[in-house]
């Protein structure tokens, strides 16, 4: 059966736009459900707000599934909240309790500006996949997708690194802001299969330089992995590393030979 | 008041009917392809693969998405799979099958040359997909794995794992990635389609909305592709994704865009029960956890022991019960229409007694909790994460929720709509899915659309307008239409009166859920009909916006397409009201047989009914396109 939380105190950061300095106001929730979301705790937020003629508290949301990679939130310090593996959609509040205070902020990355509110803009990430995060294979030219087996191991592998939602948070958690476990989550999603040897090589190099010029380095915290909501593995960090260290002889060579 | 609605559908036996309109079809030559503009709106399944597959050809292509970015269309939250007939499993399927399947499925209300061309170009969509990098699941001996889906008897589903939706819509966001990185396509991202321009009876272009600062835009094209999906969300509490509306296709309509078939909804029968009042969404659990999962009630109302203490002759598995050869497997209209039974019969689960049990337990016992996790891992895991129960000791709870909408623009065999120029694809538009759809079928029809069907179909369009200029963005059309749209979102902000937007779209959905749900009465939709203009008058009266609309405001946003859900609502009640008959998800309570199944009425109703407007959906205009089946026998749909 459902209970209830009473006297939530919610510190969350309001910004009017990317040149506005920004800072915390201070809501109370009286009462909510145990059963609601995270983002439905908000929602009852905002209603209340437009209730006092107040102006809506904006966040960036949509299938609330946990799939679709858009919702954010830094939740008392952790991106995505305390729940592992759990994007903030995900999140529900049957994870607090009554009276508990808690600290809403936006991402926070330079790569990120603030939009408004809670919401970021996170366009640079698709910087990182227009330079080189897919397979070139023409509309019509594809041969019959049994043609080439694959093994099952490699297929799940790849997998695994292709259930990278997007989001962020890997951006959001890390102390140099570096976009190394998105870019090689790509990376390895496409350079482990045999479809995207062609290119594997171009590719890696090609994200990561792009990745660099957005985004901070990476210097081995794993924090990203922590706040991952699909729990990506930063076992594909040393993939990405050693593909780029292999790509920057052989791209050398194969120009040369050119 | 009926109208020629030419459908364009070529002539022939329907298996050479696609073969031929390719070999009739007009070309562009490949140096003039750049000098057409064409604008495509939304980038999910349909809109990506369309745009990419455009600009690959050298058309001068531009995207439009409210989202931050094109890969969080809600193409991406489908989870189960995408059917194709490959016929990989040699368990006996063809093209031929999957067409039969999908007319049968949609209870003999599609159109057998779409739907044909859609069977014929699935096995052309996994090649892609695969050659594009989309992690198919695979056998240990590396070929292509495949499951089952409602409504067939054969396995022909491909998927990854219980994310295919997302798989295949990164696919074609990488293709449309990589052709924005070499600058063949512009994107406009967090932008809206606030209207549609038509000058000399062709469309000229859309006018957006800038979400951010709110600068409101127009855009001139050769031609206009709308993929912006399903209207589902009318119902308010529905597994679309929070952004998910019907504001391009009803802006469309609103210009003279035919709409066909709204009542034809999908209500899908396995979604998380509700739980509270302040829920905003429902969630999906895939149909495929029905390939291992049995669903059953207690026998007796009122039973409320704990479903482990219910003894097996005390349960009732109705699915398995009443549809022997199809099982837990039986359609989603017929799924879900079983489970509201035996709910209303009194024999729900849960806190609420507002679910059926989705039981894993003999799966478990048979193929090991491994295999299970294996096959559905992250879908339990979701589960959990909602329900905080964990669906490997307890059955899960579900309930049906709506899913899908069949109905959407009218578009002819081109998917052109009843504007020369505009396009619908996707589920934007009505053509494959008749009066239900099947499961996996969505994803297919997205990427049919956008890869195979749209990238010929424009050119044949537009090879006569080579070097004819076309009407530019001063255009006075143009103009006037952004000033009415800087005029409409500035009355939504400055009525001042007491609801939200929100308040106003859960009122909507009530009243849509109850009478124009998984069952219809005529007595209920007039009731829809007297109730829903009172309320749009409230909307219009009382509606309060905070904010102004010079910056991002979310609230501003919700109001403009609660604005058009409650005109579509209208036109949809009015459309359920005048079928008189049942058919697949339209599922009126006069018209049943002794079983309690759909009976269709194919004398009066073997049409599509596309409503053209008015000036007012209570007053809108329904037009006829009969339905001609050459090929397939129309039968009672039986799934015994």
């Amino acid at each position: 059966m459902s209970n209830h939380l009473d006297n939530l105190t919610l510190k969350i950061w309001r910004q009017s736009g990317p040149t506005d300095g920004g800072h915390f106001e201070t809501y109370t929730i009286a009462r909510i459900s145990d059963e609601a979301s995270f983002l439905e705790m908000l929602d009852v937020l905002n209603e209340q707000l437009i209730g006092e003629g107040k102006e809506a508290i904006v966040f960036d949301h949509d299938c609330r599934e946990g799939i679709c990679g858009t919702c954010s939130l830094m939740i008392d310090g952790q991106a995505h909240g305390p729940q592992r593996g759990t994007a903030t959609c995900q999140l529900h509040m049957r994870k607090f309790k009554s009276g508990d205070t808690i600290v809403i902020e936006p991402w926070r990355a330079t790569a990120f500006p603030i939009v408004k509110d809670l919401m970021v803009d996170r366009s640079a990430l698709d910087r990182i996949v227009e330079a080189g995060g897919f397979i070139t294979a023409t509309t019509g030219g594809a041969p019959d997708a049994n043609i080439i087996p694959i093994p099952k191991p490699v297929a799940d592998a790849a997998m695994d690194a292709a259930e990278c939602i997007g989001c962020g948070a890997c951006v959001a958690a890390c102390p140099n802001g570096a976009a190394n476990l998105f870019t090689s989550a790509k990376v390895s999603h496409l350079n482990l299969l045999p479809q995207g040897q062609a290119e594997r090589w171009s590719r890696v190099e090609a994200m990561v330089e792009t990745m660099d010029d957005h985004f901070g380095s990476c210097t081995n915290h794993g924090e990203c992995e922590a706040a991952c909501p699909k729990s990506i593995s930063i076992d594909f960090i040393a993939l990405m590393n050693r593909d780029f260290r292999k790509a920057k002889v052989r791209n050398r060579k194969l120009i040369s030979q050119a | 008041m009926n109208t020629v609605l030419n459908s364009k559908i070529p002539g022939g036996p329907v298996a050479d009917k696609w073969d031929s309109y390719k070999a009739d079809m007009k070309l562009v030559n490949p140096n003039n392809k750049r000098k057409f503009k064409v604008l495509v709106v939304g980038s999910g399944l349909a809109g990506a693969s369309a745009a990419a597959t455009l600009a690959e050809l050298g058309y001068d292509v531009e995207v439009f998405t409210f989202h931050d970015s094109p890969r969080r269309a809600h193409s991406i939250a489908a989870q189960g799979g995408i059917n194709a007939a490959k016929n990989y499993r040699g368990d006996g399927d063809s093209i031929h099958r999957l067409f039969y399947d999908t007319i049968k499925g949609g209870d003999f209300r599609a159109r057998e040359g779409n739907v044909h061309r859609l069977a014929q170009v699935s096995v052309n969509i996994i090649d892609q997909m695969v050659a594009q990098g989309v992690p198919f699941a695979r056998e240990y001996g590396g070929l292509l794995d495949t499951r089952s889906f409602g409504g067939a008897q054969l396995q022909r589903t491909f998927y990854a794992r219980g994310q295919t939706g997302q798989q295949l819509l990164l696919g074609a966001y990488q293709q449309l990635a990589r052709q924005i990185g070499l600058g063949t396509v512009k994107l406009w991202n967090r932008v809206e389609l606030v209207d549609v321009v038509n000058v000399d009876g062709r469309c000229a272009g859309i006018v957006t909305r800038d979400l951010v600062t709110g600068e409101v835009r127009s855009h001139a094209g050769h031609a206009t592709v709308l993929a912006t999906g399903g209207y589902g969300n009318v119902f308010f509490l529905s597994t679309n994704a929070m952004a998910c509306n019907v504001t391009a296709a009803w802006r469309a309509h609103r210009k003279g865009a035919y709409f066909a078939n709204p009542c034809y909804t999908q209500i899908h029968p396995t979604c998380i029960p509700q739980s509270d009042d302040t829920q905003s969404k429902l969630t999906l659990m895939s149909e495929s956890l029905r390939n291992d999962g049995r669903v059953w009630v207690p026998k007796n109302a009122g039973d409320d022991r704990a479903p482990h203490l219910i003894p097996e002759d005390e349960r009732d598995y109705y699915l398995e019960r009443l549809y022997p050869s199809f099982g837990n497997l039986a359609p989603r209209d017929i799924s879900s229409r079983a489970a509201k039974r035996a709910v209303d019969s009194g024999r729900g689960v849960g806190p609420l007694k507002n679910g059926v049990y989705l039981d894993f337990s003999a799966a478990i016992g048979r193929l090991g909790q491994h295999v299970v996790a294996e096959r559905y891992g992250n879908l339990f895991e979701m589960y959990e994460r909602i329900t905080g129960e964990n669906p490997y000791d307890v059955p899960m709870r579900i309930y049906p929720a709506t899913h899908y909408t069949m109905g959407g623009l009218w578009v002819d065999y081109e998917l052109m709509t009843t504007i020369p120029g505009l396009y619908a694809a996707g589920e934007a538009n009505f053509s494959d899915h008749g009066a239900n759809r099947l499961g996996a079928s969505a994803l297919m029809q997205g990427l049919a659309d956008g890869y195979f069907v749209l990238p010929y179909t424009i050119g044949n369009y537009l090879a006569p307008m080579l070097n004819q200029p076309i009407p530019g963005t001063d255009h006075p059309a143009f103009r006037q239409a952004e000033q009415e749209v800087r005029d409409r979102f500035q009355r939504y902000t400055s009525i001042g009166g007491k609801r939200s937007p929100d308040w106003f779209h859960r009122e909507l959905g009530k009243i849509i859920w109850n009478q124009c749900g998984m069952e219809r009465t005529a007595e209920g939709l007039q009731q829809a009909l007297s109730d829903l203009p009172s309320l749009y008058h409230e909307f219009q009266t009382d509606l309060r916006v905070t904010g102004d609309g010079n910056s991002l405001n979310q609230t501003l946003e919700k109001a403009g397409r609660v604005d058009d859900f409650f005109q579509l609502g209208m036109l949809m009640c009015r459309d359920a009201l005048e079928r008189n008959e049942s058919c697949g998800g339209h599922f009126r309570s006069e018209y049943q047989d002794d079983e309690g199944e759909a009976a269709r009425d194919d004398e009066n109703f073997a049409h599509v009914a596309a409503w053209e407007w008015s000036g007012d959906p209570m007053t809108a205009n329904r037009h006829k396109e009969e339905l001609e089946f050459e090929t397939i026998h129309l039968a009672k749909r039986s799934y015994k």
